[in-house]
């Protein structure tokens, strides 16, 4: 099993009443909330603790990308992975990943990446998400109808980009480019692993498996509530006639660990509550752009109970009727909290129960200080890793995975006394 | 309610329901957000006058989800003044609501002689920041049918599915779901896609319709239209009605359109 150390770089001091005196997290964020000093701390801290993780052993480190978003402070993940690409040197780089409709034209995104992959000699991951409304069609402006639309052929286009060995031309429905020649190209032949961040459509579970792409699910809510999102995906999986490689499927868990249950506990609430309670504090009113979401999904919906129940309970949460406490957060599993053998123990069991080998861990969020997610991020290297990243390599390649130069070949950054 | 009598044209591959009642001068009707799932009370009133016309728009109710071939305001033109030739409509009266309000307009600037005369209720097309045009896909989506009627009864006889067979409640959903899906691809972000500068072709005389407690395009709007049209204009506020006035007060919009076709 590959895990992953995920950073989301949440804004870490928005005021104790955010939820009552102002609208949303996301999209229409106050502006007067940004204080550029603190972020200037705020960001060297979050570089660090990836730095942190990949220096604890950590098989690779993630960003994303969020837009007018106070809980994702990466506008472009790719400016994150840059400088981490210096300052690292086996951890993968696992940039998860460009909304590619929203890059006019997209092969800014063939050719950013593969500086990524060039410079990391051979380290990147290249995820393509379509994006959340929020980020595509709001705070982008982008015509959620023709999103997706626009997303294939930016994909299509970033592919040819990375395939063809000669410049060409592409004449397609949204871009035009007489010659399309990226330089650089990738280190990685023919190209980085991609991997698809997702939500429950199936849809795109059809895509990752055509393309034989990682799909992975990126849900806040824990193993609990992905049960029902990963089930479908490995029927379809297996209706589709595809084996079931662990490696094809990613998935997102908040963990806290600590030396005792109590005090693990004790760590964990402030951080956990602040994300969930204060930074998923999202305008329902942005929620809901027509043509985002596809007519089959929006059908099962309508006729599924199950997922609409399931959806309600995420639903719940988005619109802060209720703000679960901590012991609830723990119960249903959006946070994995305990001492390292309870969390290698219980995440073991949600590897295999949802057949992910592609494990992304956060191990901060909220507003967690920079001692604690080292805390963190050490012990679950030190003592829960070790008893788990064992996990189904006797049985399946992971073929999603970087292939790097070998270290003897790669370039070594020059010590720095700035 | 009677039954309107029912015919398919097809527009770019589309097909595209028609529906007819009334045997006085013709006239077309282009509808607006989540178009015409069901036959209303202003057909009904404008029909006792008129040969009441009403195609379906690509991706609206009673069509097939043709607008996914409609990349730019230039193909949803040409797809407009298609369906207008499809339903013998082209060159004839015209009523035309919201987004198909928006859509006459253009036809009529791109083509002058496709529309005789316009009846303009509540359109979208133009945006002014200072005074902006409200996307009302940028609301909780229980709140958006009060920004659509005044009326909540009238809007649910209007637009709500008629059965309650799972089957058929995910169907008519879906259609609704892709009428606003192809509102939005005609318009999103809700800015202006240049028919400020197409305007003064419209030859048509125009009648401005706007409902006064419009939430969509505030009522200020008709007198934007009358300055950037070089075609005569009449504007008339319609109390109390909301953006989709046929829907709020279908007995004032029935009777200000055939006094103003009268002639």
């Amino acid at each position: 099993m590959k895990l992953c150390w995920f950073h989301l770089m949440p804004y870490t001091d928005l005021p104790e009443d955010f939820t009552e005196k102002h609208s949303s997290v996301w999209v229409d964020i106050d502006p007067k909330l940004f204080d550029a000093v603190k972020a200037h701390r705020m960001y060297n801290d979050f570089l660090d603790e990836l730095e942190i993780a990949a220096e604890a052993g950590f098989d690779g480190i993630c960003v994303n990308e969020h837009h007018s978003n106070a809980y994702g402070l990466m506008p472009s993940p790719n400016l994150m992975a840059a400088a981490l690409a210096r300052r690292t040197r086996d951890a993968a780089l696992v940039v998860m990943g460009n909304s590619i409709a929203l890059y006019n034209p997209p092969i800014r995104v063939a050719e950013e990446m593969a500086m990524l992959d060039v410079i990391s000699g051979g380290r990147l991951v290249a995820g393509f998400p379509v994006g959340t409304p929020f980020d595509t069609c709001h705070a982008y402006g982008q015509n959620p109808s023709t999103l997706r639309e626009r997303y294939h052929e930016a994909h299509d286009l970033i592919m040819r980009c990375w395939h063809e060995d000669e410049p060409f031309a592409f004449h397609g429905r949204f871009n035009q480019q007489p010659v399309v020649n990226p330089w650089p190209r990738p280190l990685q032949k023919p190209h980085p692993p991609v991997w698809i961040p997702g939500g429950g459509s199936i849809e795109t579970w059809q895509w990752c498996a055509e393309m034989d792409y990682v799909y992975a699910y990126l849900s806040y809510f824990g193993y609990q509530a992905g049960q029902t999102t990963m089930a479908g995906f490995w029927d379809e999986m297996e209706r589709l006639g595809k084996d079931r490689n662990p490696y094809r499927a990613g998935f997102l868990q908040f963990i806290g660990v600590a030396e005792t249950e109590k005090e693990a506990m004790d760590l964990y609430r402030e951080p956990a509550d602040y994300f969930y309670n204060r930074c998923l504090h999202v305008s329902p009113h942005w929620s809901n752009p027509p043509g985002y979401t596809t007519e089959a999904t929006v059908r099962s919906k309508i006729i599924s109970q199950v997922q609409m129940a399931a959806l309600e309970s995420q639903r719940r949460i988005l619109e802060t009727k209720a703000k679960p406490s901590f012991e609830e957060m723990v119960a249903k599993g959006y946070v994995l909290v305990g001492t390292p053998d309870q969390v290698a123990e219980k995440l073991k069991e949600v590897a295999l129960a949802l057949n992910v080998g592609q494990m992304m861990v956060l191990l901060q969020f909220g507003n967690m200080g920079k001692d604690l997610v080292r805390y963190n991020t050490e012990l679950f290297a030190k003592e829960v890793k070790p008893q788990i990243e064992g996990l189904f390599d006797d049985e399946w390649e992971n073929r999603w995975w970087p292939r790097p130069l070998a270290a003897a070949e790669r370039a070594e950054p020059r010590e720095c006394t700035p | 309610m009677s039954t309107p009598r029912e015919r398919y044209v097809e527009v770019g591959g589309c097909r595209c329901r028609v529906w007819e009642m009334g045997d006085g001068p013709a006239v077309g009707f282009i509808a607006g957000f989540r178009g015409t799932p069901h036959w209303t009370p202003f057909f009904e009133r404008l029909s006792a006058t008129h040969r009441v016309i009403v195609p379906s728009l690509p991706g609206f109710p009673g069509a097939e989800a043709g607008h996914r071939l409609l990349d730019d305001t230039t193909d949803w033109i040409v797809m407009t003044l298609d369906l207008l030739d499809a339903t013998g409509l082209t060159g004839g009266d015209l009523v035309a609501e919201s987004l198909g309000a928006m859509l006459a307009f253009e036809a009529a600037a791109m083509a002058p002689t496709s529309v005789a005369r316009l009846v303009a209720i509540g359109s979208l097309g133009l945006c002014d920041a200072a005074d902006p045009v409200r996307n009302p896909y940028q609301t909780h989506m229980p709140e958006i049918p009060k920004l659509f009627c005044s009326d909540a009864r009238a809007y649910t006889q209007a637009f709500a599915s008629r059965s309650h067979e799972t089957e058929e409640l995910a169907d008519h959903e879906i259609a609704l779901y892709r009428a606003d899906e192809a509102a939005a691809r005609l318009i999103w972000p809700f800015a202006d896609r240049g028919l400020r500068k197409r305007l003064h072709r419209v030859q048509a005389p125009t009648l401005l319709l706007w409902g006064e407690k419009d939430r969509i395009v505030p009522p200020s709007y008709a007198e934007r239209f009358a300055a950037a049209l070089a075609a005569p204009t009449q504007i008339e506020i319609i109390p109390g009605a909301g953006h989709l006035a046929t829907i709020d007060a279908p007995e004032t919009v029935a009777a200000a359109v055939a006094e103003f076709l009268k002639n």
